[in-house]
């Protein structure tokens, strides 16, 4: 039996000129122990999505059935007890800023009323696991992104959830850190057997550690299934143009990216320094040498009366002027580096 | 000038002027802080939105904060006979003082909880707390530092407030100020107690500035 169930469900907000239907018609199943990843662009309705699971948001029409019973059916006092094997975890990690790691940890159990000595020793035992029993007397402020959403985890696990839904978890942490996020949440899952359900824009994320996927767009679900069917083959508009983004971010090359990356020419990242901003060099060098570039991503700014910048510029795919370009570039002082890393957004 | 009995007259009117404003601040927000509580959850993006509660509160804490502080004192003499039994003296003074400080501690502490990140709000209802636990466990401690600041405002406004009620009989430094430096044109001992004041004020500034720093967090 399906751990999660989405029946019919729809989620319309009253606005001031009428209403906004931010679900229509969902049906998903989310099977026990799964890593369920749910991807779409933003306002694609996702995080509603989520906050359903929980009656965070109260459906418009619908049902959610958690392990087969309907989430609509409890009253509210029993809501709150069912929310504790429903843990949560947010883009922007929501701690107690005002409170040390360890309180923090401890917050979900002091709320179902453990004596304070117990949720003390739970809570060690739960940062030992995340890999910062070493914070437990440090606040939130004093940490990293990474740090910080992992004393979100800490928190999320001590109710022994057997749920743990993510909104956008990763969302605003730097690709590395996402990975130890996504590791550890992996890791969890395979201990725990937790059924996990990952809200993110970033199909990296899905690709990394999901079993299944929704996408979703405007509201609807468009496509589901394995994520290995839906990548290899992906039906829906959204499905492929999320694949290709993601395609465009891997740096190791694996799957379709190279052949993605044949259709593109080497990139650079280029630094400005001194006054070479106040030239138009790239103007210039497009002028001289009659071929362009391509911008992808640039910005200046004025440090000390100094206009500092970087850019990624992209040279034509199987240019033969490029190196003589590099050369043009470096002798009006500016520096280049190679640009394998950069990140589409 | 500096007879002894001057210098006990200020040393008493200093205690009085301590007694009322640490007491009506105390009993402000005794009824003050439910009150901003209550505002902050009743409004619309609130806990729990309650339009009504809300709009009788703001109408009553608009009411009383635009009646200027003098009248008020003169207005509520009837009511502060009938609760200490008489109506001049520092122990009388409390009663309109409070009056005059719950709409206003009441205000400062609606915005201070409503500074309160909605995100962690939301995290606590996941994790299904109630809304009396998220008042007490999330939205009071994470605005702390804002609600000790906002009794350090409280604490100035209020002793600013005592010597005004000075000028009708409400004892304390103002009234010293009033009787001495106005009515007999003893123009020292009204700077010394208007120094006194300024002293008062600049110290519970700083300790209150200095609680607040100290017990914030997020830095």
């Amino acid at each position: 039996m399906s751990e999660i169930i989405i029946k019919n469900l729809s989620k319309n907000f009253s606005v001031k000129d009428g209403t906004v239907e931010a679900l229509k018609n969902i049906n998903i199943a989310v099977g026990k122990s799964d890593i369920y990843g749910i991807i779409g662009m933003s306002g694609a309705g996702k995080s509603t999505l989520v906050r359903c699971m929980n009656f965070l948001e109260q459906p418009t029409e619908g049902e959610v059935l958690i392990e087969g019973k309907s989430l609509g059916d409890y009253s509210k006092k029993e809501l709150q007890k069912q929310r504790e094997s429903i843990a949560m975890i947010f883009q922007h990690f929501n701690l107690l800023m005002q409170k040390s790691v360890l309180e923090n940890v401890c917050f979900p159990l002091y709320i179902k009323k453990m004596k304070k000595k117990e949720a003390r020793k739970k809570a060690q035992e739960l940062l030992e696991l995340v890999g910062l029993s070493d914070k437990k007397d440090a606040f939130p402020a004093q940490l990293s992104g990474g740090q910080k959403q992992r004393v979100a985890i800490a928190r999320a696990l001590a109710c022994n959830p057997k749920i743990l839904l993510c909104d956008e978890a990763t969302s605003a942490l730097d690709p590395r850190t996402t990975s130890s996020i996504l590791e550890l949440l992996k890791s969890i899952n395979e201990r725990f057997g937790i059924t996990i359900v990952i809200i993110t824009h970033q199909m990296s994320v899905v690709r990394e550690i999901c079993t299944h996927v929704a996408i979703m767009k405007e509201g609807e679900v468009v496509e589901t299934g394995l994520v290995a069917d839906v990548f290899s083959h992906p039906k829906s508009k959204v499905a492929k143009e999320l694949i290709i983004q993601d395609i465009d971010v891997q740096s190791d090359g694996k799957l379709l990216a190279t052949e993605y990356r044949i259709k593109h020419g080497e990139r650079v990242r280029i630094t400005f320094s001194e006054n070479s901003a106040f030239e138009p060099v790239i103007a210039n060098l497009i002028l001289t040498f009659e071929e362009p570039v391509n911008i992808l991503k640039a910005s200046t700014k004025n440090v000390g009366g100094v206009a500092k910048g970087d850019m990624i510029l992209e040279f034509k795919k199987d240019s033969t002027k490029k190196d003589s370009m590099k050369t043009y570039l470096r002798e009006h002082g500016i520096e280049i580096e190679e640009a394998i890393e950069y990140v589409d957004t | 000038m500096w007879t002894p009995e001057v210098v006990q007259m200020i040393g008493k009117g200093i205690g009085e002027t301590l007694y009322m404003t640490l007491l009506s601040t105390a009993f402000g927000y005794l009824f003050g802080l439910p009150m901003g509580v209550l505002l902050a959850v009743s409004d619309k993006e609130g806990l729990s939105p309650n339009p009504v509660l809300y709009k009788i509160m703001d109408v009553i804490a608009n009411i009383v904060r635009s009646i200027p502080f003098l009248i008020l004192l003169i207005l509520l003499i009837p009511f502060t006979r009938a609760i200490v039994g008489k109506s001049t003296g520092s122990t009388a003074t409390i009663v309109p003082l409070v009056v005059a400080a719950i709409p206003f501690i009441a205000r400062m502490v609606e915005s201070s909880v409503k500074e309160v990140d909605t995100g962690v709000i939301e995290a606590a209802r996941s994790m299904g707390a109630g809304n009396g636990r998220i008042i007490i466990k999330v939205m009071l401690v994470e605005a702390r530092t804002s609600l000790i600041t906002g009794v350090t405002i409280a604490i100035g406004t209020i002793l600013g407030y005592s010597a005004m009620a000075g000028t009708v009989g409400g004892g304390g430094l103002g009234d010293i100020a009033v009787r001495y430096g106005y009515y007999r044109w003893q123009t020292g001992i009204m700077i010394t107690t208007v120094i006194l004041l300024i002293v008062l004020v600049q110290i519970f500034q700083s300790v209150g500035m200095f609680l607040a720093a100290k017990l914030d967090k997020r830095k």
